[in-house]
């Protein structure tokens, strides 16, 4: 890359050395070309070396961001044959059950490039695949986030981004769901339709609009391609190049970790460890598609056939990333709608889109409502264990739990079907443990967080228990605790404590509404906490456990000592008992252990050059 | 945890308040990065060449998974009606595209764990916001920009501006428009602008025979079974082609046909003038979302809609007895003509589908 920056890191030691450029004459070469025309170096120099954190979950990220690639990779060549036009053709390609159907140009092309283009079926897989492993990325990467207040300040705006590149995921899913014009899509399309009907005062003209006139219209594929292709895609790859800058700009989170305050981050340098680990794992994601490509179907259209308003089949299911919407709409009670100032008021679509659009904006603005209930104006940099934060995580267990009933309630047939219930039985849970379970959830979640803590404490202030049993001369039985490390013991007790707000009278000597709200909030968020450890508890208690081990230690001593005596050896050698515990425990994420050589049989050769940075 | 913030950034004088976690006087101290240790590959010289041969053996195996595919391009090709050519043509040349892409997956970050360096560097972060010095430059930039060019102080040039520039996008909204069709007065797209007036009404009408869907072919009374059930579309449906509004007819008159024993349709709730001897006919188009409600439950003579698991009792004028739907399915009233075939008396009385605002 930059011949400049590395040269100047680099004591040159040989003539040979100093004469020809890093990575050779032309490399040297080109590179002073490039750097003279465009100041590349300097990015390089800022960039290239920046430290990245290491922790598995923040690779969650990554498979959205890599198969988002894969998706417009794959993308690109099907649309090379695709043809977005619902002009009426008859299919005389070579998937001989469909010879003779009338269906649109888009099925047709849809299968055309199927079962006549080679290589054409896995494409469209991949293309599905990947976009099913998009959406699930965003997902799981999200959920990192939010477990891990990821999201606080700085990073608040960049939550938001995210969250609407979620938003554009879903609709490029949906909308390119829809584009082959088959029974399975056009259903989709229908109760889209459907929907959008059910909205009041917009609802009929938006759908007359949308459809160039009346469902199905001979206008919907060609619409949905120029958003699904065109305008989609570039709001999406706008934002994320935003969202990996502001990413670059505010920095990783890291976790709490020996060195690793908020003021720094401590990891791996961007080249070469996180150049090789994050083109490997794009290589891997994309590996991973295309193998679930050619050893699985997925969304055999030629099965479906052309898209006709009567038939439809029983098991009817979106892709799982639609599931939510849908099961929203099926657990409303019946007879919900109304006819009032001689207009219908269809509030079993006007409720459920309330609902999940309530629902959205709640998590869109979480961290601006955290904010404010907390009071906290400083940046955070080290990502919290979701224990850490008990309130927050089991208002997320909650929110997961609200997702995953609607979620279960697009399968509500699949359910009843497969397990022998009654629809209505199904339905009628789900629709209570739409209110009950996140109820549930929050509270039991709370109090597994505040266990944990608890725990967390213990281990810290008392060791862990190390399973060796041991006899006192008292005749009682005692466990062995022993101490963690001092890098484990802060993994354990290296996170701040929160107060909650004081309320404080204003400039009138009042309590304002919004100031008691804000004050009762809070006080809700850090309730049940546990009072910081200060480093004199800690050190003394540590100070304990060894004193307790050596004191245990001694009275074995003693017993060993006289039970030699007991049969007549006093002398014999005092061979110390093996607690089970070495020095040497992973504190550091290498994954492969060696014992320390001999003083002076260690190859230099690597560490040198280490130690040269 | 004690923060320390610009300690080592002098000129930052910008230190974020300290919120409300409880600050500890004498607080946990984060320990040192703990001593390094080595792998085996830094240790043993005969492991770190192991290591970069099986960095090497896999790129050579990437390499050969994509020659395999190019030749399972060609070693299977999709013979015409074959379906497990296609079979084997996607699994081959996919395996092959996997290989090779896994292989440097593998190989590169195997390459990153057990060869390059793992030691781990410390990079200070510094705090978002600009240095002071550099906010007040920007402030400064700004109050420049206004002085100058009076963006401020001319509200006149401001509001005018603002306004001309909301106003530019109203044509591009106008435009809009045109997604929609336009009534075109004087011809048969008299309402094709008017949503409300085509939802009103199907192609039913008085005398039209009903037929079996999709063939057209008309149905007699006398062929309908006691218990049977009958996907009904208008006969002269049939003749319409894709381009002549086939589906958007099809989506509004498909029609379901049962027959059930005349004693067992209440009367209360029925229009029993609208039915042949027991045999009702219902629109198939769901009144919740719309999806062809097709599902017929004989023995309960209920009616479910797959999508959304609505059900509706046809005994009882296919009232709602479940799910989201709010709305009976509408009735088409038949008879029954001189040669023994189903008729349609009349369009449907009300909107099929779902419902709409403006529908009343």
């Amino acid at each position: 890359m930059s011949t400049a920056t590395v040269t100047e890191e680099r004591e040159p030691t040989t003539v040979a050395e100093r004469e020809k450029p890093l990575g050779g004459r032309f490399v040297g070469w080109a590179s002073n070309y490039i750097d003279e025309r465009t100041s590349l170096s300097g990015f390089v120099k800022e960039l290239g070396r920046k430290i990245f954190p290491d922790h598995w979950s923040f690779m969650l990220g990554e498979i959205a961001l890599w198969s988002f690639v894969v998706v417009l990779l794959s993308g690109t060549f099907l649309t090379f044959f695709f043809q977005a036009s619902m002009v009426p053709t008859l299919y005389t390609g070579s998937f001989a059950p469909m010879r003779g159907v009338e269906m649109s140009a888009a099925l047709d092309s849809t299968l055309r490039l199927s079962f006549d283009i080679r290589g054409g079926l896995l494409v469209r897989q991949i293309h599905h695949w990947a976009a099913l492993t998009f959406v699930a990325g965003i997902g799981v990467h999200m959920l990192r986030v939010f477990f891990t207040g990821a999201f606080r300040k700085p990073r608040e705006l960049n939550w938001v981004i995210g969250y609407i590149l979620f938003i554009l995921a879903l609709a490029e899913g949906f909308t390119g769901y829809s584009l082959p014009d088959d029974l399975l899509s056009g259903n989709g399309l229908r109760i889209i339709d459907g929907m959008v009907k059910g909205l009041p005062v917009i609802g009929t003209w938006t759908s007359f609009l949308l459809f160039g006139g009346e469902f199905p219209g001979n206008q919907i594929v060609g619409r949905l391609y120029t958003l699904h292709i065109l305008l989609l895609p570039a709001i999406l790859v706008a934002l994320l190049l935003l969202h990996l800058m502001l990413m670059v700009i505010n920095k990783h989170t890291q976790f709490a970790g020996p060195a690793r305050t908020n003021e720094n981050v401590v990891g791996y340098p961007m080249m070469p460890v996180y150049m090789s680990k994050m083109g490997g794992f794009f290589f891997i994601t994309f590996g991973v598609i295309v193998l679930i490509a050619s050893l699985f179907t997925i969304n055999p259209i030629w099965n479906y056939g052309p898209y006709d308003p009567s038939p439809v089949s029983a098991g009817t299911q979106p892709d799982w990333y639609i599931g939510f919407a849908d099961g929203a709409l099926r657990l409303v009670p019946p007879h919900w709608e109304f006819v009032f100032l001689d207009r219908t008021w269809s509030f079993n679509i006007i409720v459920p889109v309330l609902v999940l659009g309530l629902f959205l904006v709640l998590v869109l603005i979480y961290p601006f409502i955290e904010a404010w209930i907390t009071g906290d104006k400083r940046e955070h940099h080290i990502a919290q264990r979701p224990r850490n934060a008990a309130t927050r995580t089991a208002i997320g267990a909650a929110g997961v739990v609200f997702y995953a009933v609607l979620w279960a309630a697009a399968a509500s047939d699949l359910i009843a079907t497969h397990f022998s219930l009654t629809m209505e039985g199904v339905i009628h849970s789900l629709q209570a443990l739409l209110f009950l379970g996140p109820i549930i959830a929050y509270f039991v979640t709370k109090r597994i967080c505040i266990a944990l803590q608890k725990k967390d404490r213990e281990i810290a202030l008392h060791g862990y228990e190390s399973g060796r049993i041991v006899r006192l001369p008292g005749g009682e039985y005692i466990e062995v605790h022993q101490p963690v490390d001092e890098y484990e013991r802060w993994k354990l007790v290296g996170h701040e404590t929160n107060e909650p707000l004081v309320v404080r009278p204003n400039a009138k000597g009042r309590i304002g509404f919004w100031q008691n709200t804000r004050a009762a909030l809070s006080r809700w968020f850090f309730e049940d906490r546990l009072t910081p450890l200060t480093n004199t508890e800690l050190e003394a208690a540590v100070a304990h456990q060894h004193q307790e081990l050596e004191h245990i230690a001694h009275e074995e001593d003693d017993e060993i000592r006289a039970s030699h005596e007991r049969a007549g050896f006093p002398d014999a050698p005092l061979e110390p008992i093996d607690d089970g515990r070495h020095s040497e425990t992973a504190v550091h994420p290498t994954h492969l252990i060696a014992h320390e050589p001999e003083p002076g049989t260690a190859p230099k050769k690597n560490r040198e050059k280490e130690s040269g940075q | 945890m004690a923060h320390e913030v610009g300690a080592h950034e002098g000129d930052r004088s910008y230190v974020p308040s300290p919120g409300l976690a409880v600050a500890v006087q004498d607080p946990v101290q984060v320990p040192e990065l703990p001593p390094h240790r080595l792998r085996v590959t830094d240790k043993d010289p005969k492991r770190m060449n192991g290591a970069a041969r099986g960095v090497y053996t896999l790129f050579y195996l990437s390499l050969a998974g994509s020659i395999w595919a190019i030749a399972a391009y060609m070693l299977f090709p999709i013979e015409d009606g074959r379906i497990d050519s296609i079979r084997s043509n996607n699994l081959f040349i996919g395996l092959g595209i996997a290989l090779a892409l896994l292989a440097i997956g593998v190989g590169a970050i195997h390459w990153s764990k057990a060869i390059m360096s793992d030691k781990e560097f410390v990079e200070y972060r510094h705090p978002t916001r600009g240095r002071d010095s550099t906010r007040a430059a920007a402030v400064q930039a700004f109050s420049d920009a206004n002085e100058e060019s009076g963006f401020g102080r001319r509200t006149m040039i401001r509001g005018s501006l603002f306004a001309a520039l909301i106003a530019s996008i109203l044509p591009g909204i106008v435009l809009f428009r045109g997604l929609a069709p336009h009534n075109v007065p004087g011809t048969e797209a008299a309402t094709a602008g008017d949503p409300v007036a085509l939802l009103s009404h199907t192609m039913w009408k008085k005398g039209m025979r009903l037929a079996h869907d999709p063939s057209g072919e008309p149905i007699k009374a006398s062929d309908v079974t006691l218990g049977s059930a009958v996907h009904v579309i208008p006969e002269d449906l049939a003749k319409l082609g894709h381009e002549d509004g086939y589906l958007e007819q099809k989506a509004k008159a498909i029609v379901l046909l049962m027959r059930l024993r005349p004693e067992q349709l209440v009367p209360e709730t029925n229009k029993l003038e609208w039915s042949y001897n027991g045999i009702v006919a219902y629109s198939k188009v769901c009144t919740h979302v719309g999806c062809p409600v097709a599902l017929y439950e004989q023995q309960t003579h209920h009616l479910l809609c797959p999508c959304h698991q609505s059900q509706f009792d046809v005994a009882n004028g296919a009232a709602v007895i479940f799910g989201p739907a709010a709305r009976p399915l509408p009735q088409l009233p038949i008879a029954v003509d001189d040669e023994g075939y189903l008729i349609a008396q009349h369009d449907f009385n009300e909107p099929v589908g779902p419902s709409f605002w403006e529908r009343h």
